[in-house]
């Protein structure tokens, strides 16, 4: 609940001497203190929690402060503004303004703004802003004339919007406002209309904004007591058009009608305004939090003694000019839930039935799913929350019904229609009862399957493999490989098993059912165009790295198999398997796997299979080698670890199985070959390392300088 | 700022001893630090790892065992056969005991800190009872049969476990004998070395024995059986040293390959009770073997050949991220090893064994800011002189006028006059030096080289005027009645009336050298002091504390000044307090009074306190020169701390004269090349 703490005066001092109150309450560096600029000629520095001033600044006499100061986060200095033009900058240990730094502009400054984690802005009369470094490096520079004759700049504000300033301003002429905001990483200013609605007559007579991701939350407080909120795009579609905006209304007569002055308005959170002004007409001035979400007034506090109609919002404390006294509101906003506001935060908890945590973070709960695949405790808060979010989501009721009865088109279209709509927070969580009750369905009557809907919701990219671990089971059983090559791509969580069997069903099925299968192909390019164009270029070197493995070293044996192994590649230069069985195997080879897991399950893989498998992947070694990147062409394809990743695992698992089949024989020659060939490469580069390190140490010795100089330094 | 002459000095060619031992102490958080040359350093950890006291070392006596016993008081044992206690107030040995029974490898002191064993080199392992002011033999364990080369007390104090080569041992306090004899498998990657040694042990409360050994393995046994539970093979070269940390969750092992394993008893599963040692983390922090590691509650402490102390803080250990939240690598001693005739243009070297000295070069050419100028006469090596006797060089002083020479070592005091002759040079030693003139902690001269200064380890300094080759004793003053603290640090007005000096814990004294009195004392801070100097002129005298912080005192006024409070209102800038150096030396320019010039290992600053201080959100550091478009900006930040970092290692830095300055620097690289190989581990495949 948001409340108003008891407040304390500030000041010994009274304030507000000025016609217009004060002239502004600005964050200093420090936490806790402020810097409170009187309409007059004085600067105080307050500290909130001692209440009490550390240090006070005033203008000569004759000179009048027009702005309010403000403190520089870079640098830790206070920048004020005297006659409208004569900028002064001081530190904390200098006691006379007049002596400060000084600086006399062209132009008329309207505001100085300055915000954590950016350099001072200046806002001048005129519309234009200008950095202040670059300001005082030139401070006579000509200053351009950004909005028309006649128009008024009535309020401001800063941002920080992704780290990068943003400054709204707003402008009166006629009684028509506009907005303006101004951008300083991309430089752009945008100019916005607000367009009134039916309050036409409303004088606005308060604003405030607070900032989301791409709109400014601007609200405005009119003559008429009401709050509007007018959302200002940061970034225009069009920013070189005029564009308008419009107010909607927020809140209904929070401020009597006709309180003329003293009122103003700050947002304070997302859900909070403090409104300052007359509740009802003749009533005390008061102080008021109004949440916006729920339309309620939350807190009021009348201030007796009138106030100057202004309000700051800094930290946790309300600013208001009380009387003669500046006064500080603590103000907070505590989490509240509505069970603990009904009492009723404990469970009773009844035997068999599972607590369930009040807010499931999705998030977290899904990604411990993903750690862990057996976490019970997790699915069934996932369960929980499905089954509530069913009850409440019409759409998907709807299609859950069809789903039970209806034929597969039907839900096809239906899967269409719910689709079609925006995605809900819990989108995931539906697509996942969706998918286990198609599921379900298919396990009752086996002639039922939905390869269609099920290829669709595959595609939403929310599935995986623990959300609906019956789907790749069923594809499995109906080996399709459309859909196991779907879900190897989608799912980030395929168990090895799974991922074992889709292999075997990918290596077993006949070249006749892939013809008929629609398999995306984007993994694999026409490796047989490329042969031909290469062959030309293709050098046994690139093979061992440029390490040429016919040396003497290499052993006698090596030379007898040598001719073989080389009429063995040109043989596997020709891809040994069909296009659509390398698009399916390329999918295997980028899915996620753990060697501890995999290695039981691929010794289970027919000898005929492992050997057709190798020589697969020998050829995808070989198209590698071929480039200097080593690297397949294609959209998506596998890369050389995962090639030598998996011809490892293959070896490892079926050495001795291998061995004995004739047809690898020739494969495992060259493989032996090329090992041999990489061992020999690192001895080499470990003799080579010493050679290298000798250059070093004479690289080094030339740029050790002499051990006696005579230097000049020169320090600044 | 100004414009200076730069003599870059890189032929000191001094090279720091390599770490044997260190023990850590966790009452007083201090660490005890030897080498191969028999220096023990102590380094106080809260004080900003200072080192603030040193033992010099001793030829014969190699140290291989370093450990603190009840009381905060520091033993060590050698190869020499002697068991030796320091004297941490007046920084001498207090007595050294003969083990008999050849040279120590190893030394472990009780759980509650009242007995002491040692492991020897005729494979006897020998109690001592501590006594308030010496150790006693109290009787022999069980002979075994090779050196015991490691040693560990349960923490009970009931057992005892000891390593050899071959084989660990575990003893029965009670009776001497031994209970069990656990083998160890001499197998080294299959191939069967000669020996397997153990370097050391460690005895956890729950009977688990650690060791560590040439193999390169960490292996767990259990002792009540005796039996190998665990085998973790860790290198391919010899695990040198563990460390097990108080709470026994964690321990650390050091590698002759330079790399530090992290070992931490962790749950097997998520909230199981069953828990387990996993080698967690590798550090590669030496290049060189790690022969001592140490376990503080914060963090892992290693040091080895390479020379370097290094202090990796356990980051989920450290509660805020503050100074200790950094690695440190502490190479260079915290005290000075040079210095400088200012009027000869010298430089006198310390080493362990002889002192060198040097004529710098001149020039007549004229440059801007980063030139290297032609020399016109290069540096000249004057003097190599070599210390009678064993014993290490504590301390040596030129003077100013580059007419004396004096030296210390630990029980003899040496005093040379120098006379120049167009390029010849003579050297006289002065004989018949008094018998209280023995050895000295700190030697200094006065600005007009005619008073020799020495703190000698009873907290006494004496004060002695030179003559034409001889001297005379002026005055000794005394230390306060009830301290025998010595004094480390020493400095003279230039005017010759002030003397101040400090020693490791206590206030600054300022001595009236008039008058012989004592003037005035510094009220003492909670960091120990790492340099002083008096101003020209002024008398203020300048103190810089191991925090970092920097104060000026008014000798005359007996106060401090008000930039001193003004520095110490707004506070020194972050950056300036993260440094992890401390400053080592302070001077003076002669013409500019506002001028401070300071230095540590990484930084040279002049401090104009003329100018404004920083504050946090100015750049401390800033070594472009302006340009004119940012002349605004920079008027408004110039600030009284101008740094330059060109120089590093830097290891001395004096001004020679108003425009010309001395820079002694070490590269490390030199210190690397001159080391022993590293072991050549492989880069490249299998």
């Amino acid at each position: 609940m948001a409340a108003l703490e008891e407040g304390f005066t500030l000041s010994a001092v009274p304030l507000g001497a000025g016609p217009h109150g004060l002239l502004g309450v600005e964050q200093s560096d420090k936490a806790d203190q402020f810097l409170v600029t009187d309409g007059g000629r004085t600067v105080i520095l307050y500290k909130v929690s001692d209440q009490k001033p550390l240090g006070s600044w005033s203008v000569k006499q004759g000179q009048i402060i027009t702005c309010p100061a403000v403190c520089n986060f870079q640098t830790g200095e206070y920048i004020v503004v005297h006659d409208n033009k004569v900028l002064r900058i001081w530190s904390n240990e200098d006691v006379n303004l007049d002596k400060v730094f000084k600086a006399t502009l062209s132009a008329e400054i309207y505001r100085i703004h300055s915000i954590q984690g950016a350099e001072p802005l200046v806002l001048f009369k005129e519309g234009a802003v200008r950095g202040l470094e670059a300001l005082l490096a030139e401070p006579q520079q000509k200053i351009e004339t950004v909005i028309s004759d006649e128009e008024v700049i009535k309020w401001t504000k800063i941002f920080m919007v992704f780290k990068h300033p943003v400054l709204i301003f707003i402008t009166e002429k006629h009684g028509n406002y506009f907005a303006y905001i101004q951008k300083f990483n991309s430089h752009t200013l945008s100019k916005y209309t607000l367009v009134l609605g039916q309050e036409e007559k409303s004088v606005i007579q308060s604003f405030t904004a607070s900032v989301d991701r791409k709109f400014i939350s601007l609200m405005s407080l009119s003559s008429d007591g009401c709050i509007y909120e007018t959302l200002v795009p940061i970034h225009p579609s069009d920013p070189e058009k005029d564009q308008r905006v419009v107010r909607s209304l927020l809140l209904k007569t929070v401020v009597s009608d006709d309180a003329r002055n003293g009122v103003a308005l700050t947002v304070l959170d997302q859900d909070h305004v403090a409104v300052l002004g007359p509740p009802l007409p003749s009533s005390k001035e008061c102080i008021s939090i109004w949440n916006t979400k729920f339309q309620t007034l939350q807190t009021s506090k009348e201030l007796s003694q009138g106030t100057s109609g202004q309000l700051w919002y800094y930290g946790e404390n309300l600013f208001v000019l009380h009387g003669k006294f500046l006064m500080v509101i603590p103000y907070k906003c505590e989490v509240s839930s509505l069970a603990g506001a009904l009492g009723k935060l404990k469970h009773s908890q009844d035997p068999g039935t599972q607590t369930v945590p009040h807010f499931v973070n999705w998030e977290t709960s899904r990604g411990h799913r993903l750690g862990s695949q057996n976490s019970e405790q997790s699915k069934r808060i996932l369960r929980r929350r499905k089954t509530e979010v069913n009850v409440q989501n019409p759409a998907s009721k709807q299609l859950l019904s069809a789903i039970k009865k209806d034929s597969e088109k039907h839900i096809e279209e239906e899967l269409c229609k719910f689709l079609a709509i925006k995605p809900t927070p819990d989108f995931n969580t539906i697509i996942g009862d969706i998918v286990s009750e198609l599921l379900g369905r298919h396990k009752a009557e086996p002639s039922f399957y939905p390869r269609n809907s099920l290829m669709q919701l595959i595609q939403t990219h929310v599935l995986s493999h623990s959300l609906c671990p019956g789907l790749m089971e069923a594809a499995l059983e109906k080996a399709d490989v459309q859909v196991l090559q779907l879900c190897l791509q989608q799912f980030p969580d395929i168990p090895e098993t799974v991922t074992c069997a889709c292999l075997k069903i990918f290596l077993s099925i006949s070249d006749g059912s892939l013809q008929e299968a629609e398999i995306n192909m984007e993994s694999v390019s026409d490796y047989s165009d490329s042969v031909q164009e290469e062959k030309m270029e293709e050098q046994t070197e690139v093979l061992h790295n440029g390490f040429n493995a016919e040396e003497e070293n290499c052993g006698n044996c090596d030379r007898e198999l040598n001719k073989k192994p080389q009429d063995a590649a040109e043989e596997t230069m020709s891809c040994p398997v069909i296009p659509k069985r390398a698009a399916l195997l390329n999918a295997i080879l980028h899915s996620a796997y753990s060697e501890m897991f995999l290695l039981p399950h691929l010794k289970d893989i027919p000898a005929q299979h492992v050997t057709l498998f190798l020589q697969y992947l020998y050829f995808l070694y070989l198209k590698c080698s071929e480039n200097a990147t080593m690297t397949l062409p294609g959209l998506h394809p596998p890369t050389l670890n995962q090639i030598m990743d998996w011809i490892c695992l293959l070896l490892d698992a079926n050495f001795t199985v291998v061995v004995m089949i004739p047809e690898a024989k020739s494969l495992l020659l060259s493989l032996y070959k090329f090992v041999k060939s990489q061992i020999c490469i690192c001895s080499e580069l470990n003799k080579i390392e010493v050679s290298f390190r000798e250059l070093q140490k004479l690289n080094q010795e030339k740029n050790n300088r002499e051990l006696y100089s005579i230097e000049v330094l020169e320090l600044f | 700022m100004g414009e200076f002459k730069v003599h870059r000095v890189r032929f000191f060619n001094y090279i720091p001893s390599g770490i044997r031992c260190v023990a850590y102490n966790n009452q007083s958080n201090r660490l005890a630090v030897s080498r191969t040359d028999g220096t023990v350093e102590i380094y106080n950890l809260s004080a900003n790892y200072f080192q603030e006291k040193f033992f010099p070392g001793h030829e014969s006596r190699a140290t291989e065992a370093l450990c603190w016993a009840k009381g905060q008081r520091l033993f060590s044992a050698g190869l020499n056969g002697e068991i030796i206690e320091y004297d941490l107030q007046a920084l001498n040995i207090k007595y050294a005991v003969d083990a008999f029974g050849g040279p120590i490898w190893s030394m472990a002191v009780s759980p509650h800190g009242s007995q002491l064993l040692v492991g020897c080199e005729d494979g006897s392992v020998k109690l001592f009872q501590i006594t308030p002011d010496k150790i006693q033999f109290e009787r022999n364990f069980d002979r075994q049969k090779s050196r015991i080369l490691s040693l560990c007390w349960h923490p009970s104090g009931t057992h005892v476990a000891a390593g050899s080569i071959d084989y660990i041992s575990v003893f029965d306090v009670k009776s001497g004998s031994a209970v069990h004899k656990m083998l160890v498998d001499r197998q080294y990657m299959g191939v069967s070395k000669r020996k397997c040694i153990i370097w050391g042990v460690a005895f956890l409360s729950d009977g688990t024995v650690i060791s560590v050994d040439s193999a390169g393995k960490v292996q767990f046994w259990d002792s009540a059986t005796g039996t190998l539970v665990k085998n973790h093979l860790i290198a391919n070269a010899d695990v040198q040293s563990i460390a097990v940390s108080d709470q026994e969750d964690s321990f650390v092992v050091g590698t002759a390959e330079g790399t530090v394993f992290h070992f931490q008893l962790v749950s097997v599963t998520s909230n199981s009770s069953e828990k387990q040692w996993v080698r967690t983390k590798p550090f590669q922090h030496h290049t060189h073997d790690v022969r001592a590691v140490a376990h503080s509650p914060t963090a892992l402490i290693s040091g080895g050949t390479d020379t370097h102390l290094v202090i990796r803080p356990l980051m989920e250990k450290v509660e805020v991220k503050n100074y200790d939240a950094a690695l440190r690598k502490i190479t260079f001693p915290h005290r000075r090893l040079i210095s400088c005739s200012k009027k000869r243009q010298l430089l006198l070297f310390q080493f362990t064994h002889h002192l060198e000295l040097w004529r710098l070069g001149s020039t007549v050419a004229t440059g801007k800011n980063g030139d290297t100028l032609p020399l016109s006469r290069n540096a000249d090596h004057l003097l190599h002189l070599k210390t009678k006797g064993p014993e290490n060089i504590i301390c040596s002083c030129i003077s100013p006028c580059g007419s004396w020479i004096a030296y210390s070592t630990t029980s003899r005091f040496f005093l040379y006059r120098l006379n120049y002759e167009h390029d010849n040079i003579s050297l006289q030693r002065v004989s018949k030096m008094p018998a209280f003139l023995r050895s000295a902690l700190q030697i200094l001269f006065s600005e007009d080289s005619t008073k020799l200064f020495v703190a000698s380890n009873q907290g006494s300094l004496h004060v002695i005027r030179l003559l034409e080759g001889s001297f005379k004793h002026l005055h000794t003053f005394q230390p306060q009645s009830g301290t025998v603290e010595s004094m480390c640090l020493l400095a003279v007005s230039p005017d010759g009336n002030w003397l101040a000096s400090s020693g490791t814990s206590a206030g600054v004294h300022v001595y009236n050298i008039k008058h012989l009195k004592l003037h005035c004392t510094v009220p003492s801070y909670n960091f120990p002091v790492t340099a002083l100097a008096i101003a020209p002129n002024t008398n203020n005298l300048v103190i810089a504390h191991s925090d970092q912080q920097v104060f000026e005192y008014s000798i005359p006024d007996k106060q401090y000044t008000e930039w001193s409070r003004t520095i110490q209102k707004q506070g020194f800038h972050y950056l300036w307090l993260q440094r992890d150096t401390p400053i080592t030396h302070i001077s003076f320019h002669p013409k500019r009074p506002m001028h401070i010039l300071l230095h540590d290992a990484y930084m040279f600053c002049i401090i104009d306190k003329s100018l404004p201080l920083p504050n946090d959100k100015t750049l401390l550091y800033n070594p472009l020169p302006p340009t004119k478009e940012s002349d605004v900006i920079r008027r408004r930040t110039a600030h009284a701390f101008k740094i330059s970092k060109i120089y590093k290692p830097l290891l001395f830095m004096d001004l020679l004269d108003e425009r010309t300055l001395v820079a002694v620097e070490r590269p490390l690289d030199d210190i690397i090349a001159q080391l022993p190989p590293p072991i050549k581990k492989k880069k490249f495949g299998t």
